[in-house]
């Protein structure tokens, strides 16, 4: 993994380099590299499969973190490049034309996070969300609970007890 | 409204032009009706002994559940021993199983398919998600209570309950059918107004008709 990270630091400016095992690694960089590194993964070094595009709600540093998970299958490695875009109008380029799975990833995180991806195929179109007219659910400012209880009707008469003290009082009753 | 049942001119093979407004030429609009009882008592306790005894499920699993009608299908539990079988479309099947959780998207679809089954039918919310929300108390997308949209005759908790508690459940049904309770899809017609208006409340993108007959 080093030696890959040695090897792409020579053509890309990257940021720093997280083993989490021997076949796991994340690269941080830069939005403008994203594209030139993908393409040097996939073509280069055979890193052929998109595994999974996601994103994280940092909403204390008003951003969001997207992570591109690549896997080479021949020795069995794994690689993530993760990036930083800002939260306000989050906009990231789209990678459907290097992996056309990537539209059915970033359909997800446009009805989930709201980030768009423009020209990415039926990109604005619902997903699993039908008629959805909140914030996009997956945003940590987005409040679920409160939003249940104002949309759903509740069963009257759900308790929640605090499993340890419960079972205090029920095996204890005197206190001791 | 979607596009596909919108009044529009379609054009045949033959050329000939004609038009087609789907509301009208695809579904009833009439909303649904009580069914009377028969004329006598010990009539309606027979078609009622019958029907408690050809319980034939629709085989729409909405959630996790669905996993508990494989063994009972299989000769582990088999349920066809009971007069129980699954069916692949709502005009065959008279009982239908909520099983588990209800996403608002599935939830959609549940209504059409139960709107479509023929009369007399029932319903049965099975695991704690379909009774104040389970697991699933807090999540933005489903639905806590199964007897706000659509009449239940019978809650099996548990999460999941086992293959032999819906067996019991089959056996509960069958009794409440005998005894002439299980009512629901006369009351899903009493008090359409207020299921469509508790559907609609959830369903923000309601593109059918209000009765999917």
């Amino acid at each position: 993994m080093h030696e890959l990270y040695e090897k792409l630091k020579q053509y890309y400016p990257l940021g720093e380099l997280t083993e989490q095992r021997n076949n796991l690694a994340f690269i941080t960089l830069k939005q403008e590299q994203l594209r030139p590194v993908l393409l040097h993964l996939r073509d280069k070094e055979n890193y052929t499969h998109l595994v999974i595009l996601t994103a994280v709600d940092w909403l204390e540093d008003n951003c969001f973190q997207l992570t591109y998970l690549l896997s080479n299958r021949t020795n069995a490695t794994d690689i993530g490049l993760r990036l930083m875009i800002p939260r306000d109008n989050a906009t990231m380029e789209s990678i459907h034309d290097i992996w056309p799975t990537a539209a059915t990833y970033q359909r997800e995180l446009r009805e989930m996070f709201g980030i768009d991806f423009p020209e990415s195929p039926r990109v604005n179109e619902d997903f699993i969300l039908e008629g959805w007219n909140d914030i996009p659910p997956y945003r940590r400012d987005f409040d679920t609970l409160k939003f249940s209880e104002e949309t759903f009707a509740q069963r009257p008469g759900r308790e929640t007890k605090d499993p340890a003290e419960h079972m205090k009082q029920k095996l204890y009753p005197d206190g001791a | 409204m979607k596009e596909e049942l919108e009044k529009r001119i379609i054009k045949g093979p033959d050329g000939l032009e004609f038009e087609v407004e789907p509301l009208r030429d695809y579904y009833c609009e009439a909303p649904p009706t009580v069914m009377p009882a028969a004329y006598s008592k010990i009539v309606e306790d027979l078609f009622n002994w019958a029907r408690s005894e050809s319980i034939w499920i629709l085989g729409f699993g909405t959630g996790c559940g669905a996993i508990e009608m494989r063994p009972l299908m299989t000769p582990r539990f088999d349920a066809y021993r009971f007069g129980v079988q699954w069916r692949p479309t709502p005009r065959q099947s008279n009982l239908f199983i909520i099983s588990g959780y209800l996403s608002v998207k599935t939830l959609k679809r549940v209504i059409r398919s139960y709107e479509q089954m023929q009369n007399p039918k029932y319903v049965i919310g099975l695991g704690s998600c379909t009774i104040n929300g389970g697991m699933y108390w807090d999540s933005y997308n489903t639905i806590k209570r199964l007897d706000q949209y659509l009449p239940v005759d019978l809650y099996i908790a548990g999460c999941m309950p086992r293959p032999e508690a819906l067996l019991a459940g089959f056996a509960d049904l069958k009794k409440l059918i005998r005894s002439g309770k299980a009512e629901g899809a006369n009351e899903y017609a009493e008090k359409f107004e207020w299921y469509k208006a508790n559907q609609k409340r959830v369903i923000n993108d309601w593109d059918m008709p209000d009765y999917n007959w």
